[in-house]
């Protein structure tokens, strides 16, 4: 029944010349998609990955259990000094990210020109 | 008055992560068929699969062969969706999540499906069940408002 996760990484310049660590999410993200989200994350060079974009434009299906996951990844980033910022949510997605309180912690943008422009 | 009022649809799904999204199709169809915005749908389809999520893990113990019913009401103004489980219910209210807990592991990252549910509709209410006869559930309900239709 869950949509399994198709993950893709790549490298982009943000528009002040930084380097920014895109990783792209496809499918459903839920509980089982523990390896998809922290385990992309952790399998990361945390010294040469100092900042990370979480695009979520592929992604079907988002519950609480899957945004605990990001949150998870907030958490270890924000001890390693790296700095999260996510894109491509549904404007119902941006609300409930707003909502939980993360937009303390990770820039949301539309899309991944937005996130680019502006890091 | 809705035409569709009065109209029920009753969906079982086994205990199993995954099967809540066929709840969260069917109120999403009767919300469209009501005339809810499609913003109004998104809260509750997330609002519904959450509960579901709820039902499956804390209610029935993900014991797959333990279903958990979900009766979808059309009324004149309102969509009100009933989740059923064999569990002894939930504690309300849900506590608003903090994120700078959650953030210095104070607080369980996850455990945010009962604030959810309701900060996304408009009526939640926990009824936990006595028995084998009489089930615990969630209600759920959206209403139409025209300020925001």
């Amino acid at each position: 029944m869950q949509t399994p996760n198709k993950v893709s990484q790549l490298q982009l310049t943000g528009a002040s010349g930084q380097q920014i660590t895109c990783i792209r999410f496809d499918g459903d993200i839920s509980s089982a998609s523990k390896d998809a989200i922290v385990g992309t994350y952790q399998a990361l060079d945390k010294d040469s990955n100092k900042h990370i974009l979480l695009d979520f434009k592929g992604v079907e299906y988002l519950n609480s259990s899957g945004i605990a996951l990001v949150i998870q990844v907030l958490m270890e980033a924000s001890k390693s000094g790296q700095t999260i910022a996510i894109c491509g949510l549904t404007p119902h997605f941006t609300k409930v990210f707003t909502m939980v309180g993360i937009t303390k912690y990770a820039a949301l943008y539309p899309d991944e020109a937005a996130s680019l422009s502006a890091l | 008055m809705n035409v569709h009022s009065g109209s029920k649809v009753e969906v079982q799904l086994p205990s199993r992560l995954g099967f809540e999204k066929v709840a969260m199709s069917t109120a999403a169809g009767m919300a469209k068929l009501m005339g809810f915005s499609a913003d109004r749908i998104e809260d509750l389809k997330t609002a519904v699969a959450e509960a579901c999520i709820n039902a499956m893990e804390h209610g029935n113990q993900m014991n797959a062969s333990i279903p958990v019913s979900v009766v979808l009401s059309m009324k004149a103004d309102e969509l009100e969706v009933k989740v059923m489980d064999n569990g002894s219910g939930m504690d309300t209210p849900a506590p608003t999540p903090d994120i700078d807990r959650k953030m210095s592991g104070e607080e369980e990252a996850r455990g945010m499906g009962m604030f959810l549910i309701q900060a996304l509709v408009d009526e939640a209410e926990w009824v936990s069940g006595t028995g084998t006869d009489e089930q615990s559930f969630v209600r759920l309900v959206i209403r139409m408002n025209k300020e925001s239709e």
